[in-house]
């Protein structure tokens, strides 16, 4: 057993826990955080990726131990005061999720790309996201919900044209 | 109390209810439950495609730290029946035992031999490394041909063939008559490739009992909790009302989770067993050899036809790849097929004959689309052979062919009443947006001067039959279920709605779109309805979501129980408005008077003063609750055009989709975003058999392409973006006049990327290529057409 200091979505967590256990199920199964779902066993999917350290990591192939010291940030931490970040209201503005069990994924990797390239044009953000798969979307939404945040035109609620739709 | 919705829900593009939950990851998962006292079950799974088991002995995993119980299937046999199989598809159909856990033979790699229940997963997963197993390794039975020859080895020894049934259907003219008159007659031989379904979400399942009670709770993630609670009480002997299914949210399942799968039953009874609830997870790689794939067929399909171009006949001799077992519903979907082979085409002839054949692979079953996105492929595949043949345009070939809109409704030759249709139109439609004389202009230009990357492009016009439903026709089918679907709804006291379903979803969006339907028919806002769903406790009745039923069945049921919900409140209101019912006018929420808007009561007053019953009706039910079970008198059939775009490199053998447009008839829209988003995924998966996917094995069975790493699920980089539209002609067989939309897009798909490969590569000398298209077999396809090598694999 080692014992690992971790703030996880603001909250700082003193643990033992055994050298082999992957931070994802550190996450889950220890902290109870199942916002981050697991979708395979071979780092392909995305379905795990969360923020560490200010950069976004698949958590299926981190261990608990390797994120001693450190921050990590999952989707359950991007609301503030239950308002949603702008990827968040974009992803539901464009349907960009449909059984949603790859979006949380998505909006960890989506949000890494707009940190290092604020303005990608489609290619890049089809490029970026390559490592996180959706088997609902056909992927095009997801690209217009990260254009659309890059492009500062979210919450206008267009394709609606109400902003009260927005049912969050 | 006033609440009155005046704009209309249906056809209106509102933004998903669901979200919320799932864009802040509050979601509720099969894995993320967990309760007190939870063990986790691991199983262990035969390395070999068949073996007879010679020993096995669980014990030393007893010893492992952590370790509860472990069992083998002899162990845990006596508990469990058979997996059920629901579609005896001929009455004298080979149907095998099969046991949740092997006994004495394994059939395909995967196949369970032990279980291990541990304290935690780690736990588990490590004591199965304990179990000791000798094998003896008997032959695999790969080929679909081969297993048909009389000394082949046996998948079943004991049923003495791998031939599951023989399912032939004839109707027309006399087939062989007609090809003899015949100007041109084509033969092709066309391959489904096996498919990995997929669903991001691996397979979960969470069993509590109630030692007291003898009651087990069981959450799964299935597309089908109430065939599943049904069908795990003849399995487990558990009374069924003793079993509640609660599918929570379900991560996608395309079919996969159309299943009754031995895991969920041996969760039951380890649970009993040990009066502990169990959890049992499917890690990525053990889903591939676990949960059922898709496809895998060999199609041969023959074509007669005049040389202007017009069908006389199509006879399609099928080889459909069971896997070791017949599951839920395996040996149906090729007979599903059988009524599309046809498709949008008029014919005098038509022949099919289908062999279900025994192989020691993972079962097959339902997979997108479910046996018409194979009959599509091979009908419009060989449409392009037939225009190619005749020297037409592949789009003039089918207009030549198809049914006229005058002519609805029109039973097709396989016996099918489609109800409405107008292929021209969105075909019209389609190639206006996708420019398609510009292309091919574009493309002879580049034939003329020899590109190494030529254009190709792509067309399929499909329809399907979806909306599964009628009972008597499944009865027909020898289907063991019936096709209903059925709605209930509850009006509270304070004017909101709660609206009970019998479909499951798993990323559909029935909540938002059945808050659409509910909304409008009672007159109250979208965002007073609630919609209950996936839980055998709170919605009793159901038959589940799969073939595109939910909506055309399921929404039609919640349309109608809306209706009777408010003939009751009419009842009251004129009750309360001494008003006679015929003088009473409803909109907008509002039963009024006619001719005095004066006298009025809102639909959400009525539901509180029937909640108080001081004054309702005599003889009344005091409430505005109402349920209907609605079985529809059809199918109903989508139908669209699909056109692609491809830029093929004749020297890498590299496939590029330039631009993908489509448009397709859904019938009525209830919300276009949602449909919208259905169509995308339904294309990425079609494009993905096209081009990248296929589960390989190797000669001794073992499933080569075994991981997310090696089985290529595409990604947005992979995939274009696409261009979507529609035509509207509304289904006239249940209220809403919708047709179903989730294997539109895959059903199409795949041909028209194909064609559109073929297309690019036939001045070359090439005819097919097989799927998924790889550039390897594209290069290969050039290299023997221009006679560098001997075909590897050709397509007569
Ligand atoms: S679960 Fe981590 S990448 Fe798939
Ligand atoms: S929304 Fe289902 S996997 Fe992406």
């Amino acid at each position: 057993m080692t014992h690992i200091s971790v703030t996880v979505d603001g909250t700082v967590y003193e643990d033992e826990v055994e050298p082999r256990l992957l931070l994802v199920h550190y996450l889950r199964e220890r902290l109870g955080l199942t916002g981050t779902p697991i979708g395979c066993d071979t780092s392909n999917c995305g379905t795990c990726t969360v923020e560490l350290d200010g950069a976004s990591v698949k958590s299926c192939t981190v261990l608990a131990v390797q994120a001693d010291g450190g921050e990590v940030t999952t989707v359950q931490g991007l609301a503030r005061d239950g308002e949603w970040t702008e990827l968040q209201r974009a992803f539901h503005e464009r349907h960009a999720l449909q059984c949603g069990y790859c979006t949380p994924g998505m909006i960890m990797a989506a949000r890494d790309l707009l940190r290092e390239n604020p303005h990608p044009d489609s290619d890049e953000v089809r490029k970026a996201l390559e490592g996180n798969l959706c088997r609902c979307t056909g992927y095009q939404n997801i690209v217009r919900a990260v254009l659309a945040v890059a492009e500062g035109e979210t919450a206008s609620g267009e394709r609606t044209g109400s902003a009260q739709e927005v049912t969050a | 109390m006033t609440g009155q919705a005046v704009e209309r829900e249906v056809g209106r593009a509102r933004l998903r209810k669901e979200d919320a939950r799932l864009i802040t990851g509050q979601t509720n998962w099969t894995d993320n439950i967990t309760v007190t006292g939870l063990l986790h079950l691991a199983i262990l799974r035969s390395p070999m495609a068949h073996a007879r088991i010679e020993r096995i002995d669980v014990s030393p995993a007893l010893e492992r730290p952590g370790v509860v119980a472990a069992f083998s299937g002899r162990e845990l046999a006596g508990g469990l029946g058979s997996l059920p199989c629901a579609w005896p598809v001929t009455e004298d159909m080979v149907l095998p035992d099969h046991p949740p856990v092997a006994v004495d033979e394994v059939r395909h790699a995967g196949d369970p031999v032990a279980v291990v229940v541990a304290r935690d997963r780690y736990a588990a997963a490590d004591a199965l490394e304990a179990i000791e197993v000798d094998y003896e390794p008997l032959p695999p039975v790969l080929d679909l041909e081969e297993a048909l020859a009389e000394d082949a080895p046996l998948v079943h020894a004991d049923k003495g063939t791998n031939r599951a049934y023989v399912w032939p259907f004839r109707t027309g003219e006399d087939f062989e008559a007609l090809r003899q008159r015949a100007d041109v007659v084509l033969k092709r031989r066309y391959r489904q490739q096996r498919l990995i379904p997929n669903a991001m979400e691996p397979r979960a399942v969470v069993v509590t009992p109630l030692a007291a009670s003898g009651e087990f709770t069981v959450y799964s993630a299935t597309q089908i909790p109430h065939i599943l609670r049904i069908m795990l009480s003849v399995v487990t002997g558990v009374p069924e009302h003793k079993l509640r299914v609660v599918a929570p949210d379900v991560g996608g399942g395309f079919g996969s989770k159309l299943q009754v799968y031995g895991e969920e039953a041996i969760a039951v009874e380890v649970a009993r067993r040990l009066g502990r609830p169990v959890k049992w997870t499917e890690s990525r790689s053990e889903g591939y050899l676990a949960t059922h794939h898709g496809r895998g067929m060999i199609q041969d399909i023959e074509i007669a036809a005049t040389r202007e171009g017009r069908l006389l006949g199509l006879k399609v001799d099928l080889l459909a790849d069971m896997g070791a077992y017949l599951m839920l519903v395996t040996p149906g979907i090729p007979i599903l097929g059988a009524f599309m082979y046809p498709a949008i085409y008029k014919m005098d002839a038509y022949e099919f004959n289908c062999t279900g054949v025994f192989t020691t692979r993972t079962p097959t079953d339902a997979y997108r689309g479910a046996g018409r996105p194979e009959a599509t492929y091979a009908i419009e595949r060989a449409m392009d052979e037939l225009a190619a043949e005749v020297g037409l345009d592949p789009v003039e070939v089918r207009r030549r062919n198809w049914i006229r809109h005058e002519e609805f409704p029109y039973t097709s030759i396989a016996g099918l009443t489609y109800d409405s249709g107008n292929y021209e139109a969105a075909t019209e439609k389609a190639l206006a947006l996708f420019g398609y004389d510009g292309l091919r202009a574009e493309q002879q230009k580049r034939n003329e001067r020899g590109d190494a990357v030529r254009l190709g492009i792509g067309v399929s016009t499909y329809t399907e039959m979806c909306g599964l439903a009628p009972s008597r026709v499944l009865r027909d089918l020898r289907y063991s279920a019936g096709g209903w679907e059925a709605a209930s709804i509850r009006m509270l006291p304070t004017g909101k709605v709660e609206v009970v379903t019998g479909t499951s979803p798993h990323g559909q969006g029935h909540v938002t779109c059945w808050s659409q339907i509910a909304a409008d028919v009672l007159g109250v806002p979208f965002e007073d309805v609630e919609v209950l769903h996936g839980d055998t406790l709170a919605a009793p009745q159901g038959m589940d979501t799969y073939g595109s039923r939910s909506l055309v069945v399921g929404g039609s049921a919640v349309h109608r129980a809306a209706e009777k919900v408010v003939d009751k409140a009419r009842r009251v209101a004129a009750h309360l408005l001494e008003a006679s019912e015929d003088d009473l006018e409803f909109k907008g929420g509002v039963f009024s008077v006619k001719g005095s808007p004066e006298a009025r009561r809102t639909i959400q007053e009525v539901a509180f003063e029937t909640f108080t019953s001081h004054d309702v009706p005599d003889g009344m039910e005091p409430t505005l609750n109402s349920e209907y079970l609605l079985d529809p008198e059809n199918f109903s059939y989508p139908h669209g055009t699909h056109l692609c775009a491809v830029e093929v490199d004749t020297e890498t053998g590299q496939t590029r989709i330039r631009s993908y447009v489509c448009v397709d008839d859904v019938g009525r829209v209830i919300n276009p975003v949602i449909v919208e988003g259905q169509v995308h995924g339904g294309l990425a998966q079609g494009i993905a058999q096209a081009l990248y996917e296929e589960a390989v094995y190797d000669a001794e069975g073992n499933l080569v392409s075994g991981t997310m790493a090696d089985y290529l699920v595409p990604s947005a980089a992979d995939l274009p973006d696409f261009v979507t539209d529609r035509t509207e002609t509304p289904a006239v067989s249940n209220p809403l006049g919708a047709k179903g939309v989730g294997e539109a897009g895959t059903i199409a798909s795949t041909p028209a990327v194909v064609n559109a490969i073929v297309d690019a590569l036939r001045p070359l000398g090439v005819h097919d290529v097989q799927m998924p298209c790889t550039p390897e077999r594209v290069w290969e396809a050039v290299r023997s057409a221009q006679g560098q090598s001997a075909p590897k694999e050709a397509s007569a």
